[in-house]
């Protein structure tokens, strides 16, 4: 059979991981579901949460799409379309892909087709250096969870603490990485201050969405205010980007 | 008499189940491309592909699995480590999904709250990308217009201002001394970019945690 990385048969092997993929979310999503009414939790909040959940994924999912088809230049569209929906991110296949076709010889994002052989190494190079988080949670989800019960029944504000901390240790690496290029500003650059600002409009949407919520008491605003930071300070991008660049 | 299965325990029995399921098929993937085109990999390419790539990835994954779990619960671990995208999707809409249930994440309704999220969150993406592929002929030049690619390129500013903001106030007492500190960091030192924010997450995570422990023990909090 003659090769393309476009090949239909390529497509279809793409399609049943992509679809083993949608089916487990919609497995747990049901499970979930039901046990939410097992125990008596409110199910028009449930319905919010779900729209708001939704709404949340569109612009990120669209910024997937859109590495999607930047890697489709080199790799087709079928093979970037299941790394994309399976454990993948743009930076990550773009190394492993560039790494397996340096090795052999070639320049990922040359524009040189790939033949079948590189194909399949660059395939096995991506899927078994990203597999460790597949196989490890199932390894120990479990014990970190008993170790989370047994801290909470020992000292539960301790255990609150800890979940804020972590989550405050996440956020906190990524608020850094916002800052990332300001120091561009003493070489009279200023682009590097586009993401700061972005922030900052995001942050400020968000706390006006809250004040507006508890002022007006229409709690939907505070159910949608974080998609609707998200958007705004992605708005807001165009026009910062277009002044300080 | 068989033991009837708690809640928890059936999420980590399908969790392993669907897991172990994914994992196979993503390695019988290239085994299928193998028999259906006759082609064989490059042994060299891949041996120094993965000398080159897995290394790195193995260590990150490693440390990533241990830092999340708490955070994602269980449900929500076992989807968000097979459909990815983490810390720039699944993980902030989880945390926006308690904060709007007003439930604890160390709860039985944080968990069921996180496992919606997440899951819903993955239909979602699984969904638009379908249809981004479908459609990748008139969708691509619309989509890579320059006038929409500085918001495409600021959305990780845009997630982390709006949820930053609401984790920072109310946990101002923790949050100040290692969002300072990660802000002179990614300052001072050049390394530290985009492509380096998933290995400085870890290292938030475990500073923050050993300055919320002291703060803890002399009363602080």
């Amino acid at each position: 059979m003659e090769f393309s990385v476009n090949h239909p048969l390529i497509f279809l092997l793409s399609g049943i991981l992509v679809a083993a993929v949608l089916v487990q979310s919609v497995w747990f999503l049901v499970k979930a579901l039901r046990r939410a009414k097992a125990i008596g939790m409110d199910s028009t909040k449930i319905k919010k949460l779900i729209v708001s959940a939704a709404t949340f994924t569109v612009a990120p999912a669209v910024a997937i799409v859109i590495s999607v088809m930047t890697l489709s230049k080199d790799l087709g569209v079928a093979l970037p379309w299941m790394r994309l929906s399976v454990v993948g991110s743009l930076s990550y296949e773009t190394i492993a892909a560039s790494n397996a076709v340096n090795a052999m010889g070639g320049s990922f994002g040359s524009g040189v087709a790939l033949t079948a052989s590189q194909f399949i190494t660059v395939v096995l190079v991506m899927t078994i250096s990203i597999m460790v988080g597949i196989w490890l949670v199932p390894l120990v989800a479990k014990k970190m969870q008993k170790g989370m019960i047994s801290m909470e029944k020992r000292d539960k504000k301790w255990s609150e603490i800890f979940t804020s901390a972590m989550f405050i240790g996440m956020i906190s690496a990524f608020v850094g990485y916002v800052f990332c290029n300001v120091s561009t500003v003493f070489k009279a650059d200023f682009s590097g201050i586009i993401p700061v600002l972005v922030m900052a409009v995001s942050a400020v949407v968000m706390l006006a969405a809250g004040l507006l919520s508890k002022k007006t008491g229409w709690r939907f605003i505070n159910e949608y205010a974080l998609p609707i930071s998200l958007l705004s300070g992605m708005a807001a991008a165009i026009p910062i980007t277009a002044w300080l660049s | 008499m068989k033991k009837e299965l708690t809640y928890m325990d059936s999420v980590h029995r399908d969790g392993r189940i669907w897991s172990l399921s994914i994992m196979a098929l993503m390695l019988l993937y290239p085994l299928a491309l193998c028999l259906m085109f006759g082609a064989a990999p490059d042994g060299k390419g891949l041996l120094m592909g993965l000398i080159a790539t897995a290394p790195m990835y193995w260590a990150v994954g490693v440390v990533e699995t241990f830092t999340y779990i708490p955070m994602l619960g269980a449900g929500g671990s076992y989807l968000s480590f097979v459909t990815g995208n983490i810390s720039n999707l699944k993980l902030p809409c989880a945390l926006g999904a308690m904060e709007q249930m007003g439930v604890k994440a160390n709860s039985e309704e944080g968990e069921i709250v996180s496992t919606i999220a997440i899951a819903v969150s993955s239909i979602v993406t699984t969904v638009i990308i379908i249809l981004g592929v479908i459609l990748i002929v008139p969708l691509t030049p619309v989509l890579n217009a320059p006038v929409l690619a500085p918001a495409f390129a600021q959305i990780l500013p845009a997630l982390f201002g709006g949820l930053g903001v609401v984790f920072v106030s109310r946990n101002y007492k923790i949050a100040i001394a290692p969002v300072a500190l990660m802000m002179i960091l990614f300052i001072a030192v050049p390394a530290l970019n985009e492509g380096t924010v998933g290995i400085m997450v870890p290292v938030g995570v475990i500073l923050t945690l050993i300055e919320a422990r002291v703060m803890y023990k002399k009363g602080l909090l």
